[in-house]
């Protein structure tokens, strides 16, 4: 069975940049696919030639089989986008751009206005329908925005970044709404630089790093690699070296900037015991100490040397 | 079928929004109205002995060609700011539709403030001596001038002030070589060569024949130019934006 979404060698280049290089993924069907990488990775870019708002320079995507840029409509139709900049009109209001919404899909009326209402309803916003856009939060903006997209029950949906920068109540809602939508069989390709995020909702990652793809896997996979990664900073009031800290048990390498040491460690708990044990035994004061959540950073040191890229 | 009624609805929406959102505003209504009666003041004290229905034929011209060209110019670059842009270039609405419904939109102001100079015409008791001919030419006229105002908007920047500049430079030169101020009969040859080159030339032409029964061009050439222009206006639009709409994004 072919992928709800198919791409193929997508390409993009403004300039001397090559925004997205030669990638191939597919998405298939009834899984949330997430697409992980930091900012300038490509993402944004990628996820606007897949909704066929700019053309690609290479390559092929194809949307529930029909070709983005020869059958724009017929694949848009069946799709839903939250773009990653997007806004509603800030001078209508909230019910105002879903019925706008319901007049570009194609949703009859009394449905869009049901639809609306449960939306909004769930979403948190139903009694503000009436108010203009201009006075939403940020929260409750990108929640109409999701609905905006939602109008019209795609199949698939797509979101760039749809929790970057919100409360945190907002993005648990948005979350659990997208938890529940793939439950009911929605397709969802998801751009995130947030490791956890992705994590916790998707059922395989791609990793994009400066237009590529460096990794595609189950999230466990991923989180395995960074949790056999873990630093740990430390600053002593005397002299050690770097051949002290890479012979303790637990660490694996040691490097250090100014007056503190960064380790590495798969075992955060040995190699904390190791320190203290060093420090007693030198008679030296531990002044700071410090563990480090794993970065994406990381991850994708640890992937990409996996890639052996 | 479905296909086309599904693209009108779509269309009319994106019409609606934007007189909701640019049209139906205090200050652009009240220039909408005032707009031609100042014209028609300044016109009216300065008028060299010209009659009174030769200056409101002009008047007609001139306000439906500025309030027609008025805002359709700046909408995309003020979504493109906005970022509300994508949302719609994300839907199935195509670009030939959006730019359709942004028109749309642009066709019902200026008919609507043009109607506010037949008013005054009427006030006044000039006899209105061909009313349909009039109504035709307002409708094709509108659809042109509105389609020049979505040509002006193609380069794709997001700075509504550069585009609004840039109209500036083009309308006001047009308005000069298309006989509000002049009659054609007393244009040297150099400005008749000009005259032909502009759409407003043929709709003031008719305005003046619905006003006086006198006209430069025959009625039909009138017309057929003005459905000419408004045919090559619109299309070309829609396919210079489906060019440049990408690179607003
Ligand atoms: N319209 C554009 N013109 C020129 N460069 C762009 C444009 N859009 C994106 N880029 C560049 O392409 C790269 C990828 O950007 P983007 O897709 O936005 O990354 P992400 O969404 O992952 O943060 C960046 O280097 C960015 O500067
Ligand atoms: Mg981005």
């Amino acid at each position: 069975m072919p992928g709800v979404i198919e791409v193929s060698g997508l390409t993009k280049v403004f300039g001397a940049i090559t925004a997205v290089d030669h990638i191939s993924f597919e998405v298939r069907e009834g899984e949330i696919f997430g697409f992980l990488g930091p900012n300038g990775a490509g993402k944004t870019t990628t996820t606007r030639m897949l909704t066929g708002v700019i053309p690609m320079d290479a390559g092929s995507v194809h949307i529930f089989g029909h070709d983005i840029s020869t059958a724009p409509v017929r694949a848009r139709q069946r799709s839903g986008v939250v773009p990653e900049t997007s806004n509603a009109y800030a001078d209508l209001t909230g019910w105002q751009n879903l019925m706008l919404m319901a007049d570009l899909y194609g949703v009859p009326r009394r449905r869009a206005e049901e639809r609306s209402r449960d939306l909004l309803e769930t979403l948190g916003i139903l009694e503000r329908r009436d108010q203009k856009v201009q006075g939403y939060s940020k929260g409750m903006k990108q929640r109409l925005i999701l609905a905006m997209a939602l109008l019209h029950e795609p199949e698939l949906l797509f979101l760039d970044e749809p929790t970057s920068g919100l409360d945190v109540q907002s993005t648990r809602m948005i979350l659990s709404l997208l938890r529940g939508l793939n439950e009911g069989g929605t397709t969802i390709f998801l751009t995130t630089h947030n490791m956890d995020e992705a994590n916790q909702l998707c059922d395989r990652v791609g990793i994009i790093r400066d237009g590529r793809i460096v990794a595609i896997d189950a999230p466990e996979k991923l989180k395995a690699a960074i949790e056999r990664l873990h630093r740990i900073e430390v600053s002593f009031d005397g002299a050690v070296t770097a051949d002290d800290l890479a012979s303790l048990p637990g660490i694996a390498g040691a490097g250090r900037t100014g007056d503190k040491w960064q380790i590495t460690t798969e075992d955060a708990d040995a190699a904390i015991r190791s320190v203290v044990a060093l420090s007693r035994e030198r008679g030296v004061r531990i002044v700071t100490l410090q563990t480090l959540a794993p970065s994406l950073d990381d991850a994708f040191l640890r992937l990409t040397g996996e890639e052996g890229r | 079928m479905a296909a086309l009624q599904g693209r009108v609805r779509q269309a009319w929406a994106i019409a609606r929004k934007d007189m909701r959102i640019y049209y139906l505003k205090g200050p652009v209504l009240i220039f909408g109205v005032f707009m031609p009666v100042f014209l028609f003041l300044a016109f009216y004290m300065g008028g060299r002995d010209l009659s009174p229905a030769f200056l409101l034929a002009g008047l007609m011209g001139m306000t439906l060609f500025f309030t027609s060209t008025a805002v359709s110019p700046a909408i995309f670059p003020w979504e493109g700011q906005a970022k509300t842009l994508e949302r719609l270039a994300a839907s199935p609405a195509s670009i030939a539709t959006i730019v359709l419904g942004d028109m749309t939109a642009s066709v019902i102001f200026g008919i609507g403030v043009t109607m506010v100079t037949l008013l005054i015409a009427l006030g006044l008791g000039l006899p209105l001596l061909h009313g349909f001919v009039l109504a035709a030419a307002i409708l094709l006229a509108a659809v042109c001038f509105s389609a020049l105002g979505m040509l002006l908007a193609v380069p794709p920047t997001n700075v509504p002030s550069n585009i609004m500049m840039l109209s500036s430079l083009l309308k006001f030169p047009l308005v000069f070589i298309s006989g509000i101020f002049v009659p054609l009969e007393e244009l040297p040859s150099w400005g008749m060569a000009l005259a032909v080159c502009s759409p407003l030339t043929y709709f003031t032409d008719i305005a003046r024949y619905s006003f006086t029964g006198t006209h430069f061009f025959p009625v039909a050439a009138d017309i057929a130019a003005l459905a000419v222009f408004a045919l090559v206006f619109t299309v070309a639009a829609v396919v210079l934006h489906r060019r440049t709409m990408p690179r607003r994004m």
